[in-house]
């Protein structure tokens, strides 16, 4: 089996990422936290949870945007520059890749090389996520934290303190879905490890 | 001589009016002032707003003087105009009253029917007030209410154990302006600035507050500077959520208010799934909507706001099914990667 390193996590995007991840798992413990909270069983108390929520989320917030700034910089934003032309094919065909071809040792149909740091579902998936759903959650998270100021008491006629809290909810817990499977994952490498090993040194090990 | 005589007839005539008017006057009050309310600065038409309440005629005499700042008079023993200021506490203006939930009535339902001679007896400002119960009390047309278990409850509370039998439903419910608005308006916001107003009506006035007590009185803002956004937690629950407890259930509104320390400030008490706003302040709502619009409009698209997302039901158990499918998902995956190998 050829195996080739390439160079694909600088220092700055290894550092962004697991700030953000550690983020990422403190703001869904206590968001769950508040969701489901119970004076008598409370994962985390209310008030901790609720505090730490919003200094975390703060921490996110300019982690986003500092990954925004790394990556104009870098030029590693070219990588989230998606292909219209065939998207949807091109993501089908991904699809049945996971679902059915790599349990039958099919080549993967978008291999990763140096001009191609994510295949289009990846692509596809991560700038829906870092687009949109982030966006939204820091929008919708500021608001949550003054509403006096940003949130008019009705709109549509239903109260608008309710909605971005739907709207926040639900971003949270896409992400949150996103999490388990781009986790789970990581696991699809040569080895289970292989990618986790990749954060750390920055190396990702291509092969076929 | 025939002069003299018809001199005379007329004096006595005249001593006979004066002495008449005198025993008039013995009749009414201790001083010679017989009072005649003369101006009214705000008639009120046979045709007014007022006038479909159907002791609103009856009870005009009454808001003649009471229904305004003024009241005016002829004093008899110098002949003149005389006009008086109405003591604060005596005024009520018609529009809160034809508002209130005893609208109704007529002012002598509950007043001394002496109050019907002008000027009052000074003796009837001793009349004592009614309370809630003396009419309330033991009604089945009132049982819903369950004013009995409120009375015990308010006997209770910090303020009757501070303050005894001087601390009255009055202080709170005052029987000339009190409307009930938990069970008859659509408008929660209506509600909780209505029932907060009345805690605020002695808690951010220092002349009422002192009327039971020497202290000064707390400043209700930098008292609650732990409460996270403090200006919507005021616009959106009451002082009673968190500063009373119920111990019946059968009535809305809890009456035991609590000492300050015993009141609630772990957030968790409304913000989760056993929101204790559920069992008073939404209460009552939530019946409501979920006859009128359905169950699921009463609980996904209430107006309840962020007191515990389980209130969410269906959303919850949709995002529960939703996350268990994607790891069962995940786990078969593994499984085939691991014996498809």
């Amino acid at each position: 089996m050829a195996e080739e390193k390439i160079y694909f996590y600088p220092v700055f995007i290894r550092l962004w990422h697991v700030i953000n991840a550690l983020l990422c798992l403190i703001l869904i413990i206590t968001g769950v936290s508040m969701q489901f909270s119970n004076p008598k069983y409370p994962l985390i108390r209310f008030n901790i949870a609720v505090s730490l929520h919003n200094i975390v989320a703060i921490l996110l917030s300019v982690n986003y945007f500092l990954f925004l700034f790394g990556n104009i910089v870098s030029g590693n934003g070219r990588h989230y520059k998606i292909k219209f032309k065939g998207l949807f094919k091109n993501l089908t065909v991904q699809v049945i890749y996971y679902t059915k071809g790599i349990f039958q040792k099919e080549k993967a149909p978008f291999p990763i090389n140096k001009e191609r740091k994510f295949n289009p579902l990846q692509q596809f998936t991560y700038l829906v996520v870092m687009s949109l759903l982030v966006p939204v959650i820091i929008i919708t998270g500021i608001a949550l934290m003054y509403p006096d100021i940003f949130i008019p008491l009705k709109f549509l006629g239903f109260s608008a303190l309710h909605l971005t809290d739907l709207v926040h909810i639900t971003a949270g817990f896409m992400i949150s879905l996103f999490m388990m499977i781009h986790v789970y994952f990581c696991t699809i490498g040569t080895t289970p490890i292989t990618t986790f090993k990749s954060m750390i040194n920055g190396f990702h090990e291509a092969h076929d | 001589m025939r002069n003299f005589f018809q001199s005379k007839i007329i004096l006595a005539a005249l001593l006979l009016v004066v002495f008449s008017l005198g025993c008039l006057n013995l009749g009414t009050a201790s001083n010679t002032t017989k009072v005649d309310t003369l101006v009214k600065t705000e008639q009120i038409s046979a045709n007014n707003t007022f006038s479909k309440h159907k002791n609103s005629s009856e009870n005009e005499k009454c808001f003649q003087c009471h229904g305004q700042s003024k009241y005016t008079y002829i004093n008899d023993g110098t002949k003149k105009v005389v006009t008086k200021k109405m003591y604060v506490e005596l005024i009520l203006k018609r529009s809160v009253f034809y508002e209130s939930n005893h609208r109704e009535f007529k002012c002598i339902d509950c007043h001394s029917e002496e109050y019907q001679t002008f000027p009052h007896a000074g003796t009837l400002r001793m009349e004592a007030k009614p309370n809630c119960l003396d009419c309330h009390g033991g009604d089945e047309k009132y049982a819903k209410f369950h004013f009995e278990n409120i009375d015990k409850e308010f006997q209770a509370s910090v303020h009757s154990e501070k303050h005894g039998s001087d601390f009255t439903c009055w202080m709170c419910h005052n029987a000339h302006t009190y409307l009930i608005t938990a069970r008859t308006s659509d408008n929660i916001k209506l509600t909780i600035s209505y029932d907060n107003a009345i805690c605020l009506n002695c808690h951010s006035d220092i002349n009422e507050y002192q009327l039971l007590t020497d202290k000064e009185i707390p400043n209700l803002i930098k008292k609650h500077d732990w409460l996270p956004n403090q200006k919507l937690h005021f616009q959106s629950v009451r002082c009673i959520e968190c500063h009373t407890k119920k111990i019946n259930d059968s009535i809305l509104v809890g009456h035991k208010i609590l000492p300050k320390k015993q009141a609630v400030k772990r957030c968790e008490e409304c913000h989760s799934t056993n929101s204790v706003l559920l069992a008073s302040l939404y209460r009552y709502k939530i019946k409501e909507i979920r006859s009128s619009q359905g169950f699921f409009k009463g609980v996904i698209a209430n107006d309840s706001s962020v007191i515990g997302a389980n209130r969410n039901f269906f959303l919850n158990v949709i995002s529960v099914i939703i996350a268990v499918f994607v790891l069962i998902g995940i786990f078969i995956h593994t499984l085939f990667r691991i014996f498809k190998k």
